[in-house]
């Protein structure tokens, strides 16, 4: 098998898993949200209302697709294929287990992942940092004071909290780079796991991973940072005026943008595929089917210990007001990043010193 | 043979996009032609193996500057460009500096037509930028922040009516 055909094949996959996967978390949602408002929840499709997401599906393409006649067309097409596609592509850097001895992955250095490139990191935060288009344009070209508003609204909250959320990756770059000892590559998202086989970054950089974590609800537009879509305030924000499979776009947008966040905490401070006692179970010797269930199976646990998270927050959490927002943002969190960065910088120069 | 082919769909995506900029009446579509120019200049780094250099020109530029245009745009809902086209004695001169800078670079490069570009360089990677910055560039780097800070400290204070006590 050729490497692009291994290539093609693990796309295929990671599109179909996470598809599903983002139809099944809005079924994690309503769940969860049952759960703690003490009710039942979706149950009469299929058992348990497992076939709920499909019924969805279908009721969504059913429906009419309504344009608005002042709205610019265009950019109301394009909208939301934006806000899909730019959640989409986060996932190629993302690594998903290590697997040796076998050859397809030898071109990305035994890490099970679509493209293994050596600015990964800053991939991540570039593609974060124009995911906002999706939103703001869908405010803008629906014509409409509420969707226009949850645009604006869009653009500031992520601008904001983008500036935190790089610092507290540039920390753990920091961490990365002083296991390695000062060798490259330390921005490859494979060799940030890596590093991690001491200990996960969560322990090494607790206030990092909080602040990273807030910064990732605020980015996800989830509650309580959903000003953005404030039903109360603004009907439905930005998607206002969009109906049937459009609106079904914005909608599997935001479960992507979790399930990335999720994969992103992960695989920054949670240890990303990496298992407890690795060395002492001999995982290397497994051979490549057990390695990749392995670090398949730790990595898709951690990412919906994360999903759930983000659900539980939502339905506990009450919404921050507009003020309290920028407040977090700009006067709160940006100094505590950059007090963290500094402490971090100052324990990784201590550290590299000592063991000198 | 690929870099070429690569080069040339971002080079002419790049020129459509600026063409797009300056032509289109409406301000968010001149603002998104911008957008896709720096996309595809983004592109063109990467073809150069300027890894770096493509994930802040989409990171700054498209993340984080054309996000605040846009934001200025749509928060004062700035009104299409009128049809007819009035003759301004500023668009002459604006017309003339921008065919004195075009001779200008086109003198500048002259110089580099034909050379092709080895593999083995690196001034876009992460550690080739972060070394200069931090060494021989320090003091610039140093004083280009310092001017940062002024400008923004003079917008907050011409921004800012009367001071509060």
């Amino acid at each position: 098998m050729t490497a692009v055909s291994y290539t093609l094949i693990l796309i295929g996959a990671a599109l179909f898993v996470l598809l599903t996967g983002a139809a099944y978390s809005v079924y994690l949602e309503r769940k969860v949200s049952a759960l703690i408002q003490q009710r039942v929840g979706p149950n009469r499709v299929g058992p348990f209302g497992l076939l709920q997401p499909l019924a969805d599906v279908i009721k969504l393409i059913l429906k009419e697709d309504i344009v608005p006649t002042s709205a610019d067309k265009l950019v109301h097409f394009l909208a939301p294929i934006i806000s899909v596609t730019i959640a989409l592509i986060t996932f190629a850097v993302i690594p998903f287990a290590r697997v040796e001895g076998i050859g397809m992955t030898e071109a990305t250095n035994g890490f099970l992942v679509i493209a293994d490139v050596n600015i990964g990191v800053l991939y991540i935060l570039a593609i974060a940092s124009v995911a906002v288009y999706g939103v703001t344009l869908a405010g803008w070209s629906s014509n409409s004071k509420y969707a226009l508003l949850g645009g604006l609204r869009a653009s500031a909250q992520m601008i904001s909290y983008e500036l935190a959320m790089g610092l507290a990756v540039v920390s753990v770059i920091l961490l990365t780079n002083a296991t390695y000892g000062g060798e490259g590559g330390f921005l490859r998202p494979g060799a940030i796991v890596e590093a991690q086989r001491g200990a996960w970054n969560l322990f090494v950089n607790p206030l990092g991973f909080l602040i990273f974590v807030v910064c990732a609800f605020a980015e996800a537009n989830r509650a309580p940072f959903d000003l953005v879509e404030a039903e109360q305030e603004l009907v439905g924000g930005f998607h206002t005026e969009y109906s049937s499979m459009k609106f079904a776009l914005f909608f599997v947008a935001e479960y992507l943008h979790v399930i990335v966040a999720s994969m992103l905490i992960t695989t920054l401070f949670v240890g990303g595929y990496l298992g407890p006692f690795e060395g002492m179970l001999g995982v290397q010797d497994w051979g490549w089917g057990g390695q990749l269930a392995w670090g398949l199976g730790w990595f898709l646990a951690k990412t919906v210990f994360f999903v759930f998270v983000f659900v539980w927050v939502r339905w506990t959490l009450p919404r921050f007001k507009y003020n309290q927002l920028m407040d977090i943002g700009w006067k709160k969190f940006l100094p505590l990043a950059l007090a963290n960065l500094m402490l971090v910088a100052a324990g990784t120069a201590i550290y590299a010193t000592l063991t000198a | 043979m690929l870099q070429t082919i690569l080069f040339w769909i971002f080079a002419i995506i790049g020129i459509a996009g600026a063409i797009g900029l300056i032509f289109n009446k409406s301000a968010v579509y001149s603002a998104l032609s911008l957008i896709l120019n720096f996309f595809s200049l983004a592109g063109l780094y990467l073809s150069l193996s300027a890894e770096f250099l493509a994930a802040i020109q989409i990171l700054v530029y498209a993340g984080a500057i054309m996000v605040l245009f846009l934001f200025v745009i749509m928060l004062l809902n700035v009104q299409d460009e009128q049809g007819v086209l009035k003759f301004d004695p500023r668009q002459g001169i604006a017309f003339l500096i921008g065919l004195a800078f075009i001779g200008e670079m086109l003198f500048v490069f002259k110089d580099f037509a034909g050379t092709s570009l080895s593999g083995s360089f690196a001034f876009g990677q992460v550690e080739a930028v972060g070394r200069e910055l931090m060494t021989r560039y320090l003091f610039p780097f140093e004083m280009i922040s310092v001017i940062l800070i002024a400008a923004l400290i003079g917008a907050i204070v011409v921004a800012r009516k009367h001071s509060y006590h």
